[in-house]
């Protein structure tokens, strides 16, 4: 009992430590692919460090929802990877608090806060990128459902830990159609969630042509380091949702395991990530940003292919 | 999948068949004619690879035959005419003209693959093949997602690609209920799809060198306002 409530925690502790360094390693290798040299795979840490130590800036047209925006999203991921599998293959001490669908409303409510922010100092750009936001979020929104509904269905159940054995036991499993294409649907709601290339550019400094990013223009000192710190941990636990659950639940701690498997499951679930990030890096480097109206074909295109995945399941072939 | 007697060749089919699926979708949606085009050439592929499945499963030599007549028409011997006939045309990278907007046709085909899972279940009773239940649904689907992209295409090349489609939607459901069928029926149909590339192609070419477009949807008026 005692040592699942530690490992729960630990798993928090491995998101909040490794969350930036995911993303340092993202943007090092997206110069590197463009032949420059890029920054030190440590530099969102150096960054969150100084920002935490700059004095903070609040408008005083801003209510308290302003000032409450950061820990809220600073909060829904760390909440998140109680629920979630990160680092054992069997249910840990919280797990049973919320299943998937709960941590998508937490994820939500964690958005939902960063969005009434935007809009709260009534900066120009704020509610802009506030309301694009939105959009593509309620675009995203069926595919999430949809992708849930069909894995729990298969699996008989919407906790996260129990539907992850079942995708990959026996192993001919993993080459189901509907799995296939949940992979696929699932992939492109990471990138659209996070607002990856294909939807949004993540370090582009175009005010006009931001989306997901513009929500944090007014934030300055240990709020920016916050929300900064809360964006690398959503698309952390987004990534460990869809390693951990849907591709590839190996690697993870067994339940025999002890403390050691526990702390032999860091480094290779973080080596799992690296692979993805190739993958991701591979496909921002490749493709161009899309014109905001034609992200309705984007999500379309990811909601037709979770539509069908649901089908080929519902019509169990 | 539970019924049939070789589990992995059937998800290996199943597999197979979703892209095929997949593929026909992107023949719906994609903007660009050369894309499209690829992705009808991986269709074919992908109908291949299940006919060697069912070939192996059934072990029926008559289907690795489907299987090679396939590549060499569909996945060779098309493109090349294609780019023979109108090269210009299909290989430049430019936009589709299209009746509908791609969401709105994406969630159409939902709803006819939808349909056509409720058209092939009675059917699926009266067929016993054992790969008949993941084959049939899904061509059923093919050809409805074929006669969409004609639908909602404004260009002949485009539309005679849903044809195609369509074509390979009628062979992956027919590969599994009649896996024997004779192959001069094959071949018949492998020397006719050429044919009707070669004088769609054509006559596509005639078109353009008329009217400077390939957009057949606006031929419907006879003048020009």
């Amino acid at each position: 009992m005692l040592e699942r409530i530690l490992y729960n925690l630990l798993q928090v502790a491995v998101v909040l430590a490794f969350a930036p360094l995911v993303e340092g390693v993202i943007n090092r290798l997206k110069e590197m692919l463009q032949s420059k040299h890029g920054p030190s795979i440590f530099q969102p840490y150096r960054d969150i460090w100084k920002l935490l130590h700059k004095d903070e800036i609040v408008s005083e047209q801003s209510s308290w929802i302003f000032r409450a925006a950061p820990y809220v999203a600073f909060a829904a991921p760390v909440f998140v990877a109680l629920l979630i599998p990160v680092l054992t293959s069997y249910p840990l001490f919280f797990a049973f608090m919320g299943d998937m669908l709960g941590g998508g409303f937490v994820l939500a409510f964690g958005g939902f806060f960063a969005t009434l922010a935007a809009v709260d100092t009534a900066n120009p750009y704020g509610p802009m990128g506030a309301s694009r936001t939105r959009m593509v979020g309620f675009l995203a929104e069926p595919v999430f459902i949809i992708v849930f509904l069909t894995v729990s269905f298969v699996a008989g159940s919407t906790i996260p830990y129990i539907v992850q054995t079942r995708w990959v036991t026996p192993i001919a499993n993993f080459f189901e159609p509907s799995h296939v294409l949940l992979m696929m649907a699932f992939l492109m709601l990471i990138l659209a969630e996070d607002g990856r290339i294909p939807v949004d550019s993540p370090s582009g400094q175009f005010e006009l042509a931001m989306i997901d990013r513009s929500k944090g223009l007014e934030y300055s000192g240990r709020g920016a380091a916050l929300m900064k710190w809360a964006g690398a941990m959503k698309f952390f636990v987004l990534i460990c949702i869809f390693l951990n659950v849907l591709v590839t639940p190996w690697g993870l701690a067994p339940d025999t395991a002890g403390p050691i498997g526990v702390l032999l499951a860091i480094p290779l679930v973080l080596l799992k990530i690296f692979g993805f990030v190739l993958v991701l890096v591979y496909i921002e480097s490749s493709l161009a940003k899309l014109r905001l109206f034609r992200i309705t074909e984007f999500l379309g295109a990811a909601f037709v292919t979770a539509v069908v995945a649901m089908i080929t399941r519902l019509a169990e072939i | 999948m539970s019924g049939s007697p070789f589990p992995v060749i059937a998800s290996l089919d199943a597999l197979a068949g979703a892209l095929f699926l997949l593929a026909a979708l992107g023949v719906v949606a994609t903007r660009q004619v050369l894309a499209s085009l690829r992705l009808f050439i991986l269709q074919s592929l992908l109908l291949a690879f299940s006919a060697v499945l069912l070939g192996i499963g059934l072990g029926s030599i008559h289907l690795l035959a489907v299987a090679v007549i396939t590549i060499a028409t569909k996945a060779m011997l098309i493109p090349w005419l294609l780019r023979r006939t109108l090269s210009a045309e299909v290989y430049r990278t430019r936009e589709i003209e299209r009746a509908l907007n791609i969401p709105s046709s994406l969630l159409l085909s939902a709803i006819l693959i939808m349909l056509a899972y409720v058209i092939a279940n009675p059917l699926l009773a009266a067929v016993s093949a054992p790969f008949a239940a993941i084959n049939l649904p899904l061509g059923i689907a093919v050809i409805f997602l074929g006669a969409i992209t004609i639908a909602v295409r404004r260009e002949a090349v485009p539309q005679m690609l849903g044809l195609l489609v369509v074509e390979n939607g009628v062979f992956f459901a027919g590969i599994a209920i009649v896996p024997d069928l004779p192959v001069i029926a094959e071949l018949a149909a492998a020397v006719d799809v050429p044919v009707i590339v070669l004088v769609i192609g054509l006559l596509t070419r005639q078109i353009y060198r008329r009217l400077g477009t390939t957009s057949v949807g606006r031929l419907a008026a006879l003048r020009e306002h």
